[in-house]
């Protein structure tokens, strides 16, 4: 069976679903039998979450949006 | 000359819905909105100057994606700053288990789900900056907006075990960068600050 160490440094890769074959056999077999790597497990996925969420919570500030959009018009206009 | 006007009206109506997601891109990747708002416009001038070789102008947003990505590494030539060179991450360090150790929360039956809640949105941007520069884009596209690994090679222009190492780095660098925030900032408890 693979290592602790071995099976954390594949737990996001593992999560982006990007491991694969026997990588993913032998992960998957050490959490099987390992509460500490669960426990990493669902540590990766919460800060894998935490960094999507905020996603949509930026949004143009009305002043740069009129600043952008004279930015647009003004490439149209130089053509 | 009427082709051209066609040609303007149509990029102008391509580009506006995506003129959020573009600008919360920057943000992420340039850690202010100033900086956000100059690359948003870079992006700008250089796909309208792309505009016309492009094929598939009814999804265009991995293009546009693709497009504020290389204004981003422009700008960081242009500054000097180091896009390519070798990261060192300190592949011992390991976020979980120092939370375990210092238990920062010792009332707490979610330690490390506290941990995480100790960053808001702001917060994160700015540790996000702490990262090298590569890793970080492919940490931003990954993790922030759901790209897959292939996608950040095309977006990039690198090959697929380029962006599985800089991801690799990225995480290592941000548990690393998330931790001495939380204890520079005076996050923790005293008693784990006083044991750094």
């Amino acid at each position: 069976m693979i290592s602790c160490k071995e099976a954390v440094a594949r737990l996001w890769t593992h999560l982006d679903r990007n491991l694969g074959g026997p990588q993913e056999r032998e992960l998957e077999e050490h959490l099987g039998l390992c509460r500490h790597c669960c426990g990493e497990l669902e540590f990766a996925r919460q800060a894998r979450e935490r960094l999507r969420a905020p996603a949509a919570g930026v949004e143009i500030p009305p002043e740069a949006r009129e600043r952008v959009e004279r930015f647009l018009e003004r490439l149209s206009e130089k053509d | 000359m009427a082709e051209a006007a066609v040609q303007e009206g149509q990029f102008e109506a391509m580009v506006h819905p995506h003129l959020d997601y573009l600008y919360a891109m920057a943000v992420r990747l340039c850690g202010n909105r100033a900086a956000a708002e100059d690359l948003v416009q870079d992006a700008l001038l250089r796909a309208f100057r792309g505009f016309a070789r492009l094929r598939n102008r009814e999804h265009p947003r991995l293009w546009l994606v693709k497009v504020l990505t290389s204004s981003f590494y422009d700008r960081l030539r242009r500054e000097r700053r180091a896009v390519a060179a070798e990261v060192e991450v300190d592949e011992e360090f390991d976020l979980f288990d120092r939370i375990t150790e210092e238990d920062p929360f010792p009332y707490s039956d979610r330690v490390h789900l506290d941990f995480l809640d100790l960053f808001d949105d702001v917060k994160l941007i700015e540790v996000l900056q702490r990262v090298h520069p590569s890793p970080r884009v492919a940490l931003i596209l990954a993790y922030v907006y759901g790209f897959a690994a292939r996608e950040i090679g095309t977006i990039t222009g690198k090959p697929l075990g380029t962006v599985l190492a800089w991801l690799h780095r990225g995480r290592k660098q941000l548990e690393r960068e998330l931790w001495e925030y939380a204890t520079t900032h005076h996050l923790l408890t005293p008693h784990v600050e006083g044991q750094r």
